[in-house]
């Protein structure tokens, strides 16, 4: 393919549109299982958002860290995590991702640099600022990314990370997610700064906003601030603007919302369409390309679904077991 | 006039009743109205569960205020609105995030009182939910009432039906200490007779929840239900259950469950907390001070494990003290 346009060998460019499609199919489909009632507790979904996670993990590599949310799913597939892992942790199976201990709050796999979905709004942050501090005085080079939402960049663990990651020079990005809500109050009453950019300032960091539905704005705007970081140029502050396609958690019913914005985000802010659009209108991956994607997605969801509900739950032990090291 | 009124919305009648009576009193938490802002409905949520639902519509924004999701500044705020003459009901959704403001809480709210000597006062109320069963995790699902009592200063206050959660909100609320109230999630949608008038139980009066001769189970919260159904059991076993309901943990009410051991000879504390330096192990450290010799038998405790809470459903069940575990404790003390 000699008239690329796009900054991405197409063989990046089928990786991301994967890691997206994977994303969506993983929501979607929850969404449909939790409604059966076979899936306890809480479900946040990342439907809609799926361009920030894969826009920036496109520039990372497992020893870089990021520190996600209580909407983490599409943070853990977009930075390489199991889904098979994943599927059965949210069911509660043992074969887990965290053993059916953590659930979908709490998914995270160390080895492959995801420090952990979150229960907690803003917790990622210091974290990550320990993570990217971890890195700097080993000089490996790795950059930590800490991820929240509109309404979590409020949380004073957010903003003090901000100051400390500015004094003590480190690899850090912070990522505010912006889908206009936190859970049912929207940013406008929330966040009193009209750009995050002017809030970044204030606490001496660069900061940048893209439209979070445009892989190509996010892809390219984190590969510049993760660069400098990865040489020593310090944090910076990234705000992707995007829309969540479901409600706050299952069972949601986002009497919230203006008339039709469900359905007017899924026609014109669906990164995913936007994205083939853009791919394949410009002649760079075909129809049937995108297709063999999809219908291999669709078989990767459907085997996950399948083995989490036939995998085994843990058993009565585990109740008691790494608690501790040793104790 | 009583009438069969879930717990959820006992607590609800609680803050409108006293925010009609006192104009002092104001309520804060995140998504309490919901919709704020936002082009949709007001009042979208009424809080996570919907337990505030309908106050904005009676009180208007100036006393139903949605927060940031800053909870050190927002009950931070309340604290300091408390010093200073208001009497804030600020929701803390989830008492687990407790750990995000809790200098406000115990070095600042729970010490004014003493530490500015006994010139201030705190009339702050901080309610939010507590305990498993709901399948939300580690960190969504603790029972940090062991934490709260620990703190001087603090009273510390966990109904186990909507009754009680009505007459100790308002106490609560008419209350001029820092008060944590602690709601249990699962009991929520659990209903009993209340009367629609306001009414207060004072703090410091355990309830006796079944009386019986034979043993005696402490307790609070959610667990009052474990105990009475093992209680149920242990009746067709011939063995006669009194079940003692502290209500409130700090004051907590000594005298009442040192006149019931005193009468049975036995005790079972059972705490939904882990077990080190726990309400069980209060109970029954007091115990073995001031009735040890009214003791026959060993006491025991039956509590979650020294974990974090687990996800997965057939964990979350062992975590949580069963009514068998309950009954089985029981009859150890019988032996
Ligand atoms: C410290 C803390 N406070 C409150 C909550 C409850 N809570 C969970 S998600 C959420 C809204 C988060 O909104 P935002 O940060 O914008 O993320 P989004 O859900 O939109 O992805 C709230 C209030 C929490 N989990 N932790
Ligand atoms: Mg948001």
């Amino acid at each position: 393919m000699s008239n690329n346009p796009f900054p991405l060998p197409k063989e990046k460019l089928l990786e991301a549109y994967t890691k997206m499609k994977t994303i969506r199919e993983f929501e979607e489909r929850l969404h449909v299982e939790f409604a059966k009632g076979d899936i306890p507790g809480f479900v946040h979904l990342y439907a809609g958002e799926e361009a920030s996670g894969t826009g920036i993990m496109m520039h990372l590599e497992d020893k870089d860290r990021i520190a996600s949310t209580h909407r983490g799913h599409g943070h853990c597939i977009a930075k390489g995590v199991d889904v098979n892992g994943m599927m059965a942790e949210i069911y509660g199976k043992v074969t887990g991702s965290c053993r059916g201990k953590g659930g979908s709050m709490h998914i995270a796999d160390l080895s492959k640099g995801m420090m952990g979905a979150n229960g907690i709004l803003g917790a990622g942050a210091p974290l990550i600022c320990g993570a990217a501090l971890a890195s700097k005085y080993r000089g490996d080079g790795g950059v930590g990314i800490t991820f929240f939402g509109d309404g979590a960049s409020n949380q004073g663990t957010v903003l003090e990370s901000m100051n400390l990651a500015a004094v003590w020079n480190l690899p850090v990005i912070f990522v505010v997610e912006n889908n206009g809500y936190a859970e049912s109050t929207s940013i406008d009453y929330a966040v009193a700064v009209d750009s995050y950019i002017d809030r970044a300032a204030g606490f001496g960091i660069p900061g940048v906003t893209v439209d979070g539905t445009d892989f190509f704005a996010v892809h390219e705007a984190a590969g510049e601030i993760i660069k400098r970081a990865r040489e020593g140029g310090g944090p910076a502050f990234l705000e992707c603007k995007m829309v969540r396609f479901f409600g706050h958690f299952e069972g949601d019913a986002q009497t919230y919302r203006a008339k039709g914005e469900n359905e007017e985000n899924r026609a014109n802010k669906d990164c995913i369409k936007i994205f083939r659009k853009r791919v394949g209108g410009a002649g760079v991956i075909s129809d049937a390309e995108f297709e063999k994607i999809d219908k291999a997605v669709m078989h990767t969801i459907e085997e996950s679904v399948q083995r989490a509900k036939k995998d085994p739950l843990p058993s009565a032990k585990e109740l008691l077991t790494d608690v501790y090291v040793s104790y | 006039m009583a009438r069969i009124l879930s717990m959820k919305d006992a607590i609800n009648e609680a803050l409108d009743l006293e925010m009609r009576r006192d104009p002092t009193v104001i309520i804060m938490g995140e998504d309490i109205a919901g919709g704020a802002g936002a082009q949709g409905e007001e009042d979208a949520w009424g809080g996570v569960l919907g337990v505030t639902k309908g106050l904005i519509g009676k009180y208007g924004a100036k006393r139903v205020m949605d927060t940031p999701l800053s909870e050190s500044a927002y009950i931070g705020a309340a604290v300091g609105a408390a010093a200073c003459g208001l009497r804030p009901v600020a929701e803390l959704m989830f008492l687990d995030f407790m750990g995000v403001c809790f200098d406000q809480i115990f070095n600042q709210a729970a010490k004014f009182k003493y530490m500015f000597g006994g010139k201030a006062q705190t009339p702050v109320v901080i309610r939010g939910m507590v305990g498993g069963g709901f399948r939300a995790a580690a960190q969504h699902s603790q029972m940090l009432t062991p934490l709260f009592t620990h703190i001087p200063g603090l009273k510390v206050v966990c109904p186990s039906n909507a009754y009680d959660a009505k007459g100790l909100l308002i106490q609560s609320i008419r209350d001029n200490d820092p008060v944590i109230f602690c709601e249990h999630k699962n009991l929520y949608t659990h209903a009993v007779d209340v009367p629609a008038e306001s009414y207060t139980i004072p703090f410091g009066e355990a309830a006796i929840s079944r009386e019986g001769k034979s043993a005696t189970i402490v307790t609070y919260g959610l667990m009052v239900h474990r105990a009475l159904e093992a209680a149920e059991t242990l009746a067709k076993e011939k063995i006669d259950v009194e079940v003692i309901d502290l209500r409130t943990l700090s004051p907590i009410d000594l005298d009442t469950v040192i006149e019931s051991v005193e009468k049975t000879g036995r005790l079972v504390a059972v705490d939904e907390a882990n077990p080190r330096c726990s309400i069980a192990s209060d109970v029954i450290a007091s115990v073995m001070e001031h009735a040890f010799k009214a003791m026959k038998s060993a006491p025991r405790a039956v509590t979650a494990p020294h974990t974090p809470v687990p996800f997965s459903p057939t964990l979350e069940d062992l975590y949580i003290p069963s009514a068998a575990a309950i009954a089985e404790a029981v009859r150890g003390t019988m032996k």
